[in-house]
């Protein structure tokens, strides 16, 4: 019995054996492995050029200057002894053999101590100081040369003649090549790119990894009345805040003639706004407020969010405003005047994307709480009713938006197929989930948006930010900030995930703790799961700084400005030398961001 | 009053943790709940408060149902429901003040809350209720930097500063030393009563049963095998309760 399980084992492990080897030699070909070229010697003579030329970074250079390096020869060989001088070996020197001969016959110039690469003409000086050219010299990577050269046919002459080189020389102190200028730019630009995508990147990571944390997620749970308020509350209040922001555009645009109407109408909407919700919001509530008191509220709210919009708006005409006056004005601090410039520019794109995503998460909230309220409220029969009609709206509304999608990406031209359809499609299905499931039944809502939300960042982060910065490229042009917006989307969906999964593993004492005192969701997180993952969010932030600092050494590759822009020129154009330096700058830059960020991991954590 | 009826708790897996558990308790009155682990002391604390929804059955408290409250009901009920937790729950890496704070959270202003502003009043009160327990000058330490009995007192801080009418206990002293446990212990009757406030204490050991209990109540695999004063658990009720092989300690 023991002997055949032994002969199957070894049966099994033969087999599993002979399939590893088939895998690696298959692999062997499709990489198309191929040790004997690694031998050959021309491509061996190239790979030591570049490493040679790698291991002469371009970085810094002399000026040179001319100089003669001479030595005395006769022509013809003089009769008896003759005092010739010793070379001085301090210097670059030449040799000559023989040191005298006939006219027209030929001798070795051997010249030592030259730079290397030197080139230059081998010249005969005769007692008139005529330069006569006999040949040209290249040194050698030692700082030698050999040439053989022919004496010039002249009348003999018993004095010594000359042979002079002439040689170019380093002089005075070295200064950095115009490769190591733009090196250092380009990496000081990589090392900002990298810190602005890892900034916005973060400060979006982090609302998202709530929501794609399932222990946070897995208890929200809301009767159906209360979910189909909730979407189309979201897309009500989106739509209502995008239009407020319209609206509030040409108010402010109406201003924005004068800079001192600008001015006091900042000043002003902000006070109103201010004013308001002090009103609105009281510090302690013992009981829950009135009709009244509530609608009076909200419309203080809505006066409050009101003035805020058109403030953010007259504050970006008046930073555009700010910015480009300064721009001129502060010589090297010039990029502080562009900065306030393009921050208000900013704020103009971002204030209808914040109204909307306010306005839908506040009538959202409020339609949400309305659903939950009235589904305690009714009886089960109406329950029943009120549920269908809602989630068939509901789904009507979903799948018609889908459908009006679908039509603006692929351009059926057919309005009414596109929108009608799906609208009925969706009305069904909301009808028949609203009969599927009872009428005060709770969904679990939460679980779906950890879903989605999970299924988002897995795919945004499956694609490489190499392949995002083609896209960004089309829209914002080739340059850095091309790539530091394809980094951002790549670093959210990172670190959402990371984020979410350090969620997920904290201690649920405190939460339950918390909870357990009447606090709100939000105040749960803020109070109860914040504090405990500051470390670890410091910890992954600092370590996706890394990542993208490493990732935007090579963004250029595709048009995303950084150092990476230039290092590929060099490749291409065979420049090693230069592209040494940009290596170089790399290394040197990622070294020290590690040991910085591993120190600051240690400091916070 | 409070009163639990027909309690029943399926978890998912089917593992049934309170069985039809029907019991009342008095305002003021101090309600011992004993078993052993697992009997389901945990989860009829955490029914009260809905931190676990049951399955089935009802607990209405003082006329309200708290099983039929949605979640800003239940918000507001459970701001009258101080918790004390056998590993006490703080908030380690905050400061033991913010970990008091926390317990004003059902009645701040959600908005201004999130940004760590507290109304100078609920300050104030924090500073007195950890007075309260003598652990004042540790207010603007670390949570984690305190000991274990220490840290259970904050945890005392938080339920009182809620200004509850009930206080659900569970084990609050199970990670503590006898000395300790008995601290806790007092600190607890001395809130039921000065503050006649309800308080319902799960408890292991059946001296501290005797000791601070007004009645009892034993749970057994989800049943509930006793309800009565203290003293009435005799050897028979005990083996009931604990099995047929537990013995007396203490």
């Amino acid at each position: 019995m023991k002997k055949k399980t032994s002969l199957t084992r070894s049966i099994l492990i033969g087999l599993g054996v002979a399939l590893v080897i088939i895998v690696y030699a298959y692999g062997f070909q499709v990489t198309k492995v191929n040790f004997e070229e690694t031998r050959s010697e021309k491509r061996l003579e190239q790979l030591i050029r570049i490493i040679r030329a790698l291991a002469h970074p371009d970085i810094i250079e002399f000026d040179q200057a001319e100089v003669f390096v001479e030595v005395p020869v006769y022509l013809p060989c003089p009769e008896g002894d003759i005092d010739y001088p010793e070379p001085d070996t301090s210097g670059p020197y030449l040799v000559l053999d023989p040191y005298c001969e006939n006219a027209g016959e030929f001798i070795v110039v051997r010249g030592e101590n030259f730079i290397p690469g030197n080139r230059g003409p081998l010249n005969f000086i005769p007692p008139s100081g005529a330069s006569l050219t006999m040949g040209s010299f290249e040194v050698d990577a030692e700082g030698r040369f050999e040439e053989r050269v022919q004496l010039p046919k002249r009348q003999p002459v018993a004095e010594a003649q000359i042979v002079r080189a002439i040689a170019r020389q380093n002089v005075g102190a070295p200064y950095f090549t115009s490769v190591a200028g733009s090196t250092f730019e380009k990496i000081i630009e990589t090392i900002f790119l990298a810190l602005l995508a890892t900034t916005f990147g973060t400060i979006i990571a982090i609302p998202l990894s709530f929501m794609a944390a399932r222990n946070l997620m897995s208890d929200v749970k809301s009767p159906l009345m209360s979910v189909s308020l909730m979407i189309l509350g979201w897309l009500i209040g989106i739509a209502l805040g995008y239009l407020a922001t319209r609206y509030l555009r040409l108010l402010n645009d109406l201003l924005a003639d004068n800079t001192l109407m600008m001015i006091g109408g900042l000043v002003l909407s902000v006070v109103v706004a201010l004013f308001a919700i002090r009103w609105a919001v009281s510090t302690e509530e013992e009981e829950g407020p009135g009709l009244g008191l509530r609608a009076a509220r909200i419309l203080a709210m809505v006066i409050a969010a009101l003035g805020f919009i058109l403030a953010t708006y007259l504050l970006a005409d008046l930073l555009y405003l700010l910015g480009d006056y300064l721009a001129g004005k502060l010589g090297p601090f010039d990029f502080i005047g562009y900065f306030i410039e393009q921050t208000g520019a900013a704020l103009n794109i971002v204030t209808p994307l914040l109204a909307a995503l306010a306005g839908g998460a506040v009538v959202g909230g409020m339609l949400s709480q309305f659903g939950l309220v009235l589904s305690g409220r009714l009886s089960s029969s109406a329950a029943k009713v009120v549920n269908f009609l809602l989630a068939a709206i509901t789904g009507a509304t979903l799948l018609a938006i889908f459908g009006a999608m679908v039509e603006w990406l692929y351009q059926f031209g057919n309005p009414v197929e596109t929108f009608l359809i799906p609208a009925a499609v969706g009305f069904v299905l909301g009808g028949l989930l609203s009969l599927r499931v009872g009428p005060k039944d709770l969904l679990p809502i939460g679980s779906v948006i950890y879903t989605i939300m999970r299924t988002l960042l897995n795919a945004i982060r499956a694609i490489e930010p190499l392949i995002y910065v083609i896209i960004f490229v089309v829209w914002v042009g080739i340059g850095p900030f091309a790539g530091a917006l394809a980094l951002a989307l790549h670093t959210i969906a990172a670190l959402a995930k990371l984020y979410s999964e350090q969620v997920e593993s904290i201690s649920s004492g405190p939460l339950e703790a918390v909870t357990a005192t009447g606090a709100t969701r939000i105040q749960t997180i803020v109070y109860a799961v914040v504090p405990q993952i500051v470390p670890p969010y410091i910890s992954f932030t600092m370590y996706r700084w890394d990542i993208n600092v490493r990732m935007s050494t090579i963004i250029g590759f595709a048009g995303g400005g950084g150092i990476g822009f230039l290092l590929q020129q060099n490749i291409r154009l065979l420049d090693y030398r230069a592209a040494a330096v940009q290596m170089l700058a790399i290394a040197i830059v990622v070294a020290s961001m590690d040991y910085i960020s591993s120190a600051l991991r240690k400091r916070f954590v | 009053m409070l009163e639990v009826k027909n309690l029943t708790k399926i978890y998912e897996g089917g593992v049934k943790a309170l069985d039809n558990v029907s019991f009342t308790v008095e305002p003021g009155e101090f309600l011992a709940v004993i078993g052993l682990s697992g009997s389901g002391k945990s989860t009829l604390l955490r029914c009260i408060n809905r931190l676990v929804e049951p399955t089935e059955g009802q607990i209405l408290w003082d006329g309200v149902d708290v099983t039929a409250a949605n979640q800003s009901e239940i918000r507001l009920i459970r701001r009258k429901i101080g918790m004390v937790f056998q590993h006490f729950n703080l908030v380690s890496r905050s400061p033991v003040i913010t970990n008091v704070l926390a317990g004003r959270l059902g009645y701040v202003n959600p908005a201004l809350s999130i940004f760590n502003r507290f109304p100078k009043e609920d300050t104030e009160a924090a500073l007195r209720q950890l007075e309260r327990v003598g652990i004042q000058d540790q207010a603007y330490k670390r949570a984690d930097e305190l000991s274990g009995g220490q840290q259970q007192r904050v945890g005392i801080a938080r339920a009182m500063i809620q200004e509850p009418e009930m206080i659900l206990a569970d084990e609050p002293v199970a990670s503590l030393d006898p000395v300790l446990a008995h601290t806790i212990m007092q600190y607890l009757e001395t809130i039921n009563d000065e503050d006649g406030v309800m308080v319902l204490c799960s408890l292991h050991f059946l001296d501290l049963v005797h000791r601070y209990a007004d009645r009892a109540i034993a749970l057994n695999e989800g049943i509930m095998m006793f309800d009565g004063p203290p003293k009435a658990i005799d050897d028979e009720k005990f083996k009931e309760i604990y099995g047929k092989e537990a013995e007396r300690v203490g």
